[in-house]
């Protein structure tokens, strides 16, 4: 019983924290706060997949989202020097009230598929070697390895077609 | 070993003492390293350093000093100065600038404090698995990664909270070059990972553990004397240094260009706060350095549990070994700590594309075969094995790695060498001519053309 409560109080916590984040990236008209708030929210939910046994998903929202993307994201946010606050405060425009009924209908039909699923589901955490590093490189080399080298070279290409546009003169 | 008590507690109380073991262990040597520093580079610089806080002379007349002190001086070389740093630290003004974006210029240094913080938790200082690493996750080295790239975001934050463009530039140069330097990183590091087989930095010790080159039993395998972890360590080494912003990779705070970089604006308790996350992650990055090819908490490279059955010598230093593990550990966390100080002492700083071409072109692709060695030597060790003996694969193993290396240094010399009677390209060492050369006139020509 202590143990349920504490767990249902750590994720509590941690979702209030990232959903009060995820409001924050839309709420702040500061693009450098928005981008902090959204670090915040990838971190957070890197803690949540610990806290579900999952430490290989977590980890990967973490060296992905939090330590490479949003870093880049920092960087361009900064080259461009945002940091006027004045420059992203819109004026109040017929296209708003569309887009708020738009994104709840959204919400509704994406929550109604994705509660129906969850609601029968009682398991709190992944099994032990759930998502370990181990199992997770054996599926991606033998069951999955066509569309993980396809990706690959897909990475590849934009890459080279990164630098081609970058450096017009090679 | 472990009293019982301690294995009774729960859990939770369980993870809370290691970590409270593992805080003390990190913030204990700080001042030392603080005082090392100064001493050190000053001794390199033939200068004298401080040295004099803490000494204490005591008087030769006065009736209240006792007979057996009078006269006596007592010198400390200098060791409390940190301390006094410190204290001086928390009592002068703290100015922060009126223009500053309030908020991020004060988490910043909070931010740039909790990466070196949590970066060791999976990191091994000693063999007893109940009370170290604090979490021993099947993800350890990953976890250190993951961590040590969340340390962009102080001097991020700093550089642009502090609104000033000198500050600015050091953060915006230290994203880059964080990014640069953890790609060449984590490819030295994963082909450790491949050699050993884990991502649990208590495995990798473990497998540190083994026979040396899997033919010498009484020696560990320590990752340092394998050609592979040899470059790796390299690289590693090279990456850490950049990763903590120590010179010669000091960019973000370059005295000559930003005046401090991205701490320019921060005075006192903030400012410190950066110094103890720079300390401790120094000392931190050269603890996951020693474990991960220097065989960690192990003074030396011997197996003294092999070496026990020749004497009972033998068997006490082996003893001594597991109960002093935590003070190896610190010493060689101290020993790179000296490494870091020296390398400041002797390099000067890199320039920006110096920066950028060392990490892209050498070291990445460097890291890179390095890792494609590593697998080969894993693949043909264990199809030798298999077929053959052990330590057979083991010999054959190394005779092909030493073949794919001559192969891949051919191959280096062909795509990159300077062929003969071809001018040496000086931008392809790292050198770039910002003004041509200009191209020398003869006298007798310049003459006869006017």
């Amino acid at each position: 019983m202590t143990q349920e409560m504490t767990n249902l109080g750590l994720f509590i916590m941690l979702a209030g924290i990232a959903s009060l984040a995820a409001i924050g990236v839309v709420a702040f008209n500061n693009a450098v706060r928005s981008a902090l708030c959204l670090v915040v929210n990838f971190f957070v939910l890197g803690a949540i997949y610990f806290t579900l046994n999952a430490e290989m998903m977590g980890i990967t929202q973490i060296v992905v989202y939090t330590g490479a993307i949003m870093v880049l994201f920092l960087f361009v946010i900064m080259l461009l020097n945002l940091g006027a606050p004045q420059l992203l405060n819109e004026k109040m425009d017929p296209r708003r009230p569309v887009a708020i009924v738009l994104g709840l209908a959204l919400a509704g039909m994406v929550g109604s598929q994705v509660l129906a699923q969850l609601m029968t589901k009682t398991q709190v955490s992944a099994l032990d070697g759930y998502g370990a590093p181990q199992a997770i490189g054996r599926t991606l080399f033998t069951e999955y390895v066509v569309p993980f080298e396809a990706i690959s070279m897909l990475l590849l290409i934009g890459l080279v077609g990164s630098i081609l546009l970058a450096k017009r003169k090679i | 070993m472990i009293a019982d008590w301690y294995l009774h507690l729960p859990a939770v109380v369980q993870a809370v003492i290691r970590a409270i073991l593992w805080v003390l262990i990190i913030f204990a040597p700080i001042p030392i390293f603080i005082w090392w520093e100064r001493r050190l580079l000053s001794w390199m610089q033939d200068r004298i350093g401080p040295n004099r806080v803490g000494n204490i002379s005591f008087s030769r007349t006065s009736k209240a000093v006792p007979g057996f002190l009078k006269g006596k001086k007592f010198k400390l070389y200098g060791l409390i100065q940190p301390l006094a740093d410190g204290a001086k630290s928390f009592f002068k003004e703290d100015i922060t600038p009126s223009a500053v974006d309030k908020f991020i210029y004060t988490i910043a240094p909070g931010v740039a404090l909790f990466p070196p913080f949590a970066l060791g938790a999976t990191l091994p200082y000693a063999p007893w698995p109940t009370l170290t690493p604090v979490a021993d996750v099947n993800i350890g080295v990953l976890y250190m990664l993951a961590m040590s790239s969340l340390g962009v975001y102080g001097v991020v934050l700093a550089g642009y909270g502090s609104n000033n463009k000198y500050s600015l530039l050091g953060g915006l140069r230290s994203s880059a070059q964080l990014i640069s330097y953890e790609l060449s990183m984590g490819m030295a590091l994963a082909s450790v990972v491949f050699a050993s087989g884990s991502l649990k930095l208590s495995e990798i010790l473990k497998a540190q553990e083994q026979p040396l080159w899997g033919v010498v039993p009484a020696l560990q395998n320590w990752y340092i004397f394998t050609p592979f972890g040899f470059v790796a360590a390299i690289v590693f080494l090279i990456c850490m240094v950049a990763e903590t912003n120590r010179a010669p990779f000091d960019l973000p705070e370059c005295e000559s260009e930003l005046v401090a970089g991205y701490n320019t604006e921060y005075s006192t308790k903030k400012w410190v706060l950066f110094m103890m996350g720079e300390y401790i992650s120094m000392f931190i990055f050269g603890g996951v350095w020693m474990t991960v090819f220097f065989g960690g908490y192990n003074l030396l490279p011997v197996n003294w549990s092999v070496m026990g059955e020749w004497g009972t010598f033998f068997k006490w230093i082996g003893d001594v070994q597991y109960y002093g593990a935590p003070a190896v550990f610190m010493l060689k966390g101290f020993i790179a700590v000296t490494i870091y100080i020296w390398t400041r002492a002797t390099l000067p700083r890199l320039r920006y594309d110096q920066l950028m071409s060392l990490g892209w072109k050498s070291l990445l692709p460097l890291a890179t075969t390095n890792f494609i060695v590593v697998g080969l030597w894993i693949l043909s060790t264990r199809l030798i094995s298999e077929r053959t003996s052990a330590s057979t694969g083991a010999v054959l193993g190394w005779v092909s790695i030493a073949i794919a290396i001559g192969i891949l240094a051919v191959l280096y010399k062909i795509i990159r060498g300077v062929r003969p009677g071809e001018p040496v390209r000086l931008e392809a060492r790292g050198i770039r001519m910002v003004d041509p050369v200009l191209p020398v006139v003869e006298v007798a020509d310049s003459a006869g053309a006017a």
